[in-house]
This record gives C-alpha cells, structure tokens and sequence, in this order.
C-alpha cells in the first residue's frame, strides 16, 4: 500500500473552477442548483462539503467525479479536464448500491474486470482489500446477509481496490445507525492516519458536522438555492479528536452559527415581507413543531436554547432540526440567531394554549406569513364551489422554483393548511376545498 | 409499470407430485364426460346455419359490440368464480386440497382445442338456439381468465398480514365484513392487475370462438371473429384488414376506458407504505374524480357496496379464535379423502374405458413426437423472442422519456387478438410458397412477444439509479456490463413476461399451426395442427389425446424450466 499522505502536500489533485449547473425549464429561467463553485483538492487531504439536504453538494460530487457534466466551468483532474467518468476516481455511495447479485468478493472484484486486470492479481488485491477494510470471512455473502455496517464496509473495499487516487464519499455514513457509523468513522480515519489507505485525497459530502469535523482536514460549508460554497474552514486538530475538546465543541458551534446565518430562505429574513411565493417550505409535520416548542419552552431550555446542545439531547442531526427551527422561525414562533433558537412570544402563546386554541394560532400565522397558503385559501373563498385543483397552485410554485421543490412546498402547505382546518384536501381527486366538518 | 405483481402462473409450489396427478386426471375425466356428451347430439344440431354474417364493413360497429359484450360476460363469470373458487380454496384447508392443484392444470390445458366439444356441449343444452353458442362462446373466454384471476385471489388471501388480522378480529368484524373489509380490499391490486392480464389475452379466445367448425357444419356468432372467418373463406383482404381496424379502435376503447383507469385506481389498495413511483392519473378517472356529479355517482354506488360488505352476516362460521382452537377433526379428514378418492377412480375409470377402445401406444408417440417439435417451436421462439426485445426493452427502460411512450403501445400491443393478424402472413406463405413448417412458426408469438418487451421495459426503468452510477463510476461497460450489471437485475420482470408469453405460445400453437386462405390449407407438424386436425375431422378420442399431452408438456414446461427461474430469480436477483 503506496500512501501518499503528507508528501508534496501543495500539488493541486483536482479544481473545479466557476462551475455552475443548472436545469434547463421551460418559458422560465433556469433552475440553477449550483453557481460559481470554486474547489481546489491538494495531495493528503481530507476535505468535507458540509451542507443541508438540497443545497446541491451531492450535486457537486457527481460532477467531480464525472457522472455528470456542469452546464459551466470546468472540472481539471491532475491538469486535464474531465469528460466521462474519469479514471481514479472512485465513489462510496450513501445508499451503499451495491449489486444484490454478486457476493462480496464479486463486487469489490467488478471495477478490476471492468479494467481487465488478469484473475490471479484481481483475486489478490480484492483479497488484501477485503482484509483491510475488515471483511475477511464474508467474501462469498451476498450483500441482502450483511447489516448496513457491513455493506458499507463493503462499499469501501470496492472503491479502495481499484486504488483511486481520489476517494469521494456521498454521505456514507447517513444510513447507519449512531454506533455502526461511529465504528466505521473511526476505522477509516486510523487507515487513513496510518497511511494505509491507498488514496491520495479524500472529499466527502455529509450534513453532520460532528463527522466532518471529527474526520476532515477542511471543511466547506454550502449554502442551498442555488448552491454555492459560504465559508471554508480549516481544521487543524491532530488524530484523534476528542468530541469533548472544548477545541472541538467550539469549532461545531461556530458552523452551526455559519449554517443558521446563511441558511435559506434568502438572506436572512426572521420579518414578513421576505416571505413570497417564491419561498420554498420543508415539509416539516405539526407535531414536530408543537414538540419542539414545548420542548424549548420547559425546562433546562426555559425559552432559549443552543443548537448543538439541543441536538444531541434530542438525538436529531442538524439537517433534521434546522428546517424544523427555520420552520418556526417563518411563522414567527421562534428566532434563530447565531446558533440558537429562542421562543417569541406567540411561540409561547402557542404552548399555553389548548388544542383548539392551537389550531387557530397556527391558523393566523400561517395566513399571515405564508403566502402560498394565504393564496390556497383565498382562491377557495372566491370560487363559487370553494374547490381547486392542486395542480393550479403547484404550476404556480414551478414558476419560482424547481419541481422538486414545488412538490415539497406543496406538500408541507397541505399538511399545514390540513392542521390549521384552513382547508381540506383529496388525495386523490388532487383538490382543495372548503368542506369543513368532514 | 405494475409488473412487479407476480403472475399467478409463477407462484407458489414445487415439482409435480401425486396431487398433481390426481387432479389432471379428474379434469380429463371431466372433460371426456363432456366431450362423450357433445358426441352423443352430434349430428341433429342444425339451427345455427340461420346466424348471417355480412362481410359490409358498416356492419362492423354492431359486431364488434357484440364481441366486447361476451367479453364482459365472461369476466362477470371468472370474477364469480374467482370470489367463490378462490376463496374457498383459501379459507377451506379440505377444500385447498383439492382445489389448488386442479386450478394448476386447469390453467396448463389449452383450453382451445376444446372449443368444438364445449360449443356442441351448450347447444346441447339449448338447442336450436342462438344461445347455446353464445354460452359457449363466453364460456370459452372465461377459461381464459378465470384461473389466474382465481389463483391471484387465492395467493392474496392466503398473504393478509396477520396484525391486520388481528386488528379485525379485536374490533369484532364478522366473517362477511371481514371479508369485504380488509380480505378483499387487499386482494385488489393483484386482482385488477390479473384480469387486466386475461382480458388482454381473451380477446384472442372470442376471436377464435366465434366461427367454430366440426367436420363438415360451421357454427358462427355475429362477432369480428366471424367476420374474419367469413373473410379469410372468401379471400377478401380488405374485409380483413376493416375488422383489423374495428378490433384497434375496440381495444384502444378497452384500453383507455377500462384498463388504465382500474389500474390506477387500485394502487391506493396497495399495501406497502412506501409511495410506488406512480404515473399520472389517466384521463378517465381524472374525470371521475374529479366531476362532481360523477364523483356523487362514484360514492353512491361505493356507498351502496360498503353498505353490503358491512353487513354482520357469519354464515355460521365461527369466529377466528374459535377456530383456531379446534382441531381438525381426523375422521372428516379420512371421509374426505375417501371421497376424493372415488372421484379420483371414476375419472380414472372414465378415461381408460375411452383411452381402451379408441387409442393404442402408437397414437401417444406420435402425439408426443409432434409435441417435441411443437415444443421445439416453443422454445426457440422464446430465445429468439428474448434475443431482440430484451436489449431493445433495456434500451428504452433506461431513457424515461421513451418508456413512457412505448410501454403503453406495448401494452396494447398484447392485448390485441394476434389471429386477426395471421392472414396477412398466410398471405405471404402462400405467395412466395415458403415452407409452412417454419414461416407458420412467427404466428405463435405474435401476439405474445410483447409480454417480454413490457416487463423488460418495466424492470430497466425500475433498475436502480444508483447502480448505474457505480458501475459508470468503475468503468464497467461492454459485455461485462450486460451479464454483471443489467441483466440479473431485469431478470425477474423478463421471467415474468416469458411465462406470459410461453403459455400463450402453446395456445396459439393450435390456431397457428394451422391456416387458410380460401381452399389453400398450409399445415406445419406439430401438436396443434395435430389437435386441429382431429378437431376437423370429429376424431374426439385424438383431440383428448391430443389436449392432454400438450397439457403435460405446458405443466412439464411451467415446473421444470419457469418456477425454478422465478423462484430463482426472486431469492436472488431482487433488490434489498
């Protein structure tokens, strides 16, 4: 095993220079996912895109690793630019794909056969890959025996034997559960401390910022819609890092503060006239928001409280509390700032109140600061039958925003509209309207 | 696509057993019976001479019909014996016992060898009546669909998840409401997607149900099958190709008014939590949705339904509890069984008292040397079947854009009657005097290719898209992409669309093997000409011979090449 960490770290591996990508629509502007993106990627490093889900860092992956082609810019590999899936890069997936077909042996030996390496050298180096990685004995199961853990472990050998020079990993860990991806966090980063790793760099695309904190040299924090690189950080911490570092603690926080501060909607606007049309929702459900609000309210928290302190007594990741917070925050429930998040006073109206009480709080604001539902109901009101097609109001979205989000969008307002009794809806038939006691 | 719902054909059991045997010889005795009885009023029967078909193509609109209410005759009779049948063979282990493996041959015989014995068989129960054919006509149709929708109705049964069980039983449904409840609303979407599957394949059965001859009498029904016939007898290819017209616009009609509509509309019965990747609504239930009054219609007649399913009838069964309880008593157990057992003796004696005066060994060679070559056909026709769709349904499952355009007309393309389109070829076979042996062979599957094309299309456009990434990210391409990367992962939606189209392959093997045009015959070797041959001559004993070996031949085919595949397929080649 060649290790290459630490030597001649300044040669410049990968660049991704001005790259832009964005989704042709039609009768409207482009959709643009990611927009003036800037990477460079030296020998020895560890480098982590850190962002929300939607904010196009997977996106990015794709394009570095030549699966997908930018609509502008340029992507240069060792000085050339990239067209195709280019040769020594290999990718981890986060949904592990493997093919259920073949065993483990199989599928690590697949990228060697697709580069016709002869039986007896393809046997040894899955061999020596299969070891490293912590899979000896399991070479003739087929993926459906193995536990997610080990499936990912298997992932990794497949992408190692190969030996790539870069390693880019789309969130790897993000399917396991706490203790498996912790083990396998840890046992990757001592092979790659160690110099055991085959690789030159590794770039990885997460949205936990313990892990990449915990794993990466460098850190660049995106920013969604359209993407685009916020801040950079470098973490100068020696292996292995203690999570209970004060160091370390203060490091998570200040990118929670980053990600608060820059996240979307827009700049940052906790006031209403921000909020258009235009703005996408996440489908975040009621009851998560009532329970948070409770949450906070009670104590330790007594009305305030910090982001990663509250993540991790509640066990959510900060791609799961963030559009929760947010949430909150566009129906003024709740202010973030700098990495905390703080009950207003309708936020506490609103756990004082009794369930029907409830309803009609969520009810005035989401008719006060959601606009898209605000115009869902009006155009009830004003409809002789006080029933609309779904279809009206998502063709409506799509003209602001990509369908993905219009769908989003839409789905959160009906949830939300659902719970308020703003309006009722048919699944089936796709239409609003207005029928009450039902 | 839906095609992940399995066919009935696949499901289920193992090797031929003792079972198996008992019920192929029951339903020969029984069909025997009917055949001796149809013998017996062979001559007298006269009346349906009087039944004129016109070969004006304005007669068209009035015949075609007529062909799509037998049609929906037939469907109404597999759907009750698909609620009776099917539930009793699921909720009666006695009855289970029975039931299943007759269903299995039932669904092996090709059951258009017998068209001749069961039209004779209802005039005789009608006679001099128009009647009588008709009921043979749909009756010909409903052994089309009703075994699978059966079998499909059974396997659901048998799979409701037992916490749902459980949920009913605490909240004191009867047996009735259970029923209509939770056992029928979960059978649904398997059901719908069945009797779409043999409606689709019963249009080629009341195409070729509706001119019937034996020996020297040819019956008709006003119908576009019997246009054809009509047609094809006096060499008019332009009265063909007008019935060819009808028989589109029909099952387009078909398409987009039933089929597709009922489709979506059965996804919400579907139990798996996860959203399928849907489509849009289709046009019809968008409309009727999504109008008002319809809609009103809709829940009326839904209302009235639920209504009924709600009623707290048991037929004095017991609760589930009770019954569970209680042993099965061995003494029913060994009555039944005695009983089963003289039945299994009559049929017994039945056939070999026909088989002893009629039949000797050489007449079973030749039966089964003409099923090898039929087999043969069989056979290679698959492989040269798969070899040209597969890749081209990979191809267009993989662009989205493409499969959902094509996979519709691939759809409709099974459904339409392959027969219609046989005189065209026949044409060209006599014109350029080829040998029938082989250029008759295409007409089999005709019709039935485009199963394998439709569950191709719908297992590459199902194919995972982070599999491909991997294999573009390892550079896999080439031949080693086509054995490692796609094909284990289509394997299971090919199987499903070759089981389809071998079974409907042997079928169309007894109107393909055969044809005219005029007084021209052209006649290739093998069973189904065998079986059609005899059917002409009144030579019932060789068409029950006949009928039979194919029956074992499919049954030998299904067991010993397509259940191991799907089981095969399905324990190893299926995702997560």
């Amino acid at each position: 095993m060649d290790a290459a960490v630490g030597t001649e770290a300044s040669a410049a591996l990968l660049e991704v220079r001005d790259c832009r990508q964005a989704y042709h629509k039609d009768a409207n502007a482009d959709l643009v996912v990611l927009e003036g993106v800037n990477l460079t990627l030296r020998e020895g490093e560890m480098v982590a895109l850190l962002g929300r889900s939607g904010s196009g860092k997977s996106t990015l992956l794709r394009i570095v690793s030549g699966l997908l082609q930018p609509t502008a810019g340029e992507v240069l590999w060792c000085g050339r630019p990239v067209s195709g899936p280019a040769d020594g890069v290999a990718m981890v997936f986060q949904s592990f794909a493997l093919f259920p077909w073949l065993t483990v042996r199989e599928n690590v030996e697949l990228g060697l056969e697709a580069r016709r390496v002869p039986k007896a050298e393809r046997e040894k180096r899955a061999e020596e890959a299969i070891d490293l990685i912590g899979l000896g004995g399991f070479e003739n199961a087929y993926p459906k025996e193995l536990s997610g853990g080990m499936r990912q472990r298997v992932g990794l050998a497949r992408a190692l034997v190969v030996h790539p020079d870069l390693l880019l990993m789309d969130e790897p860990f993000s399917a396991l559960d706490v203790l498996t991806a912790e083990t396998l966090r840890t046992d990757l980063i001592d092979l790659w401390v160690e110099g055991r790793l085959p690789l030159k760099s590794v770039l990885m695309v997460t949205h936990n910022i313990e892990e990449a904190v915990l794993m990466c040299d460098r850190i660049l924090v995106f920013s969604s819609n359209p993407g685009r690189v916020a801040s950079e950080l470098p973490v100068n911490l020696p292996h292995p890092r203690n999570r209970l570092d004060p160091v370390f603690r203060q490091l998570v926080d200040d990118i929670y503060g980053l990600m608060t501060r820059r996240a979307p909607p827009g700049p940052r606007a906790p006031v209403t006239p921000a909020m258009t049309i235009g703005t996408p929702l996440q489908r975040v459900g009621t009851n998560l928001m009532s329970g948070l609000m409770e949450t906070l309210e009670g104590p330790p928290y007594n009305g305030r409280a910090d982001l990663p302190a509250l993540a991790e007594s509640l066990q959510y990741e900060v791609d799961e509390l963030l559009p929760l917070g947010e949430a909150l925050q566009m129906l003024q429930f709740a202010v973030l700032e700098e990495g905390d998040i703080s009950l207003t006073e309708d936020g506490r109206k609103f756990v004082a109140a009794d369930t029907e009480e409830r309803k009609q709080l969520f009810a005035t604001a989401l008719r006060a600061h959601v606009p898209i539902i605000n115009m869902i109901r009006q155009v009830l009101d004003q409809r002789w039958n006080h029933r609309a097609s779904a279809e009206r109001f998502r063709d409506e979205l799509e003209d602001h925003m990509s369908p993905d989000y219009a769908e989003d969008t839409l789905r959160a307002a009906i949830g939300w509209g659902r719970y308020a009794e703003l309006f009722s809806y048919d699944e089936e038939a796709g239409q609003f309207s207005l029928e009450e006691a039902e | 696509m839906s095609a992940t719902i399995h066919p009935a054909l696949a499901m289920g059991r193992r090797l031929p057993n003792v079972w198996d045997a008992a019920a192929m010889i029951c339903v020969f005795g029984a069909l025997i019976a009917v055949a001796e009885v149809a013998r017996s009023t062979f001559a007298p029967i006269s009346a349906p001479g009087a039944v004129h078909v016109s070969l004006d193509p304005t007669n068209l609109p009035v015949y075609a019909i007529r062909t799509t209410l037998r049609m929906f005759a037939a469907l109404v009779a597999s759907l009750l014996f698909t609620f009776t049948y099917g539930t009793a063979a699921a909720k009666s282990r006695r009855a289970g016992l029975v039931l299943i493996p007759v269903l299995d041959i039932l669904q092996s015989v090709p059951i258009l060898g017998f068209l001749t014995f069961t039209v004779v068989f209802f005039m005789n129960l009608f006679p001099g009546q128009v009647m009588g054919l008709e009921l043979a006509s749909i009756f010909a149709i409903f052994t089309s669909q009703a075994w699978n929708m059966a079998f499909s109705m059974f396997q659901s049964l048998r799979t409701v998840p037992a916490d749902l069980m459980e949920a009913a039983d605490s909240f004191h449904l009867s047996a009735w409401q259970r029923f209509w409840r939770l056992e029928v609303p979960f059978a649904v979407p398997g059901l719908v997607w069945n009797t779409m599957m043999s409606m689709s394949g019963g249009w080629f059965f009341v195409v070729a149900s509706e001119a019937v001859s034996v020996g020297n009498n040819t019956w008709t029904l006003p119908g576009i099958g019997s246009y054809v016939a009509l047609a094809l007898d006096q060499r008019n290819i332009v009265a063909v190709a007008w019935a060819i017209l009808a028989m589109l616009v029909v099952i387009l009609l078909y398409d987009q008014i039933l089929f597709r509509p009922l489709v979506a509309w059965s996804a919400k019965f579907r139990f798996e939590t996860t959203a399928a990747a849907t489509a849009v609504d289709p046009w019809l239930l968008r409309l009727l949705r999504r109008t008002r009054w319809l809609a009103e219609l809709g829940e009326a007649v839904g209302g009235a339904a639920g209504a009924l399913g709600g009623l707290r009838l048991s037929f004095g069964l017991q609760r589930r509890q009770a019954a569970a309880d209680r042993r099965p008593s061995r003494l029913l157990d060994a009555i039944w069984l005695a009983v089963l057992f003289l039945i299994v003796a009559w049929a017994m004696q039945r056939v070999a008292s026909f088989v002893a005066g009629k039949l000797s060994w050489s007449d079973l060679r030749v039966a089964v040397v003409l099923g090898i070559f039929t087999l043969i056909r069989v056979a290679v026709l698959m492989v040269i079947a798969s070899l040209i769709w597969v890749p081209i349904g990979v191809w267009i499952g993989l662009r989205p854009l493409w499969a959902r355009r094509v996979q519709p007309l691939a759809q409709f393309l099974a459904a339409f009657p392959a027969n219609l389109l046989f005189p065209p070829f026949v044409l060209g076979i006599v014109y350029f005097k080829l040998n029938p042996d082989i250029w008759l062979t295409p007409l089999m599957v005709l019709g039935t290719q485009w199963y394998i094309l439709f569950n191709v299309i719908a297992g590459a456009a199902a194919y995972p898209g982070d599999l491909r990434e991997a294999a573009d990210n390892f550079h896999v391409g080439g031949l080693l992409w086509w054995r490692k990367v796609i094909l284990p992962g289509i394997f299971p939606y090919f199987v499903t669309g070759a089981i389809t189209a071998s079974g409907g392959s042997w079928n169309a093997a007894i109107v393909a093997e055969v044809a005219s045009w005029g007084n021209t015959k052209l006649q290739a070797h093998g069973l189904g000409a065998y079986i059609a041959d005899a059917t002409d001559k009144g030579d019932m004993a060789r068409v029950v011979l006949g009928v039979v070996v194919m029956s074992a031949f499919v049954v030998m085919f299904n067991r010993l090449l397509w259940r191991p595949l799907y089981a095969y397929s399905q324990r190893r080649l299926t995702l997560g």
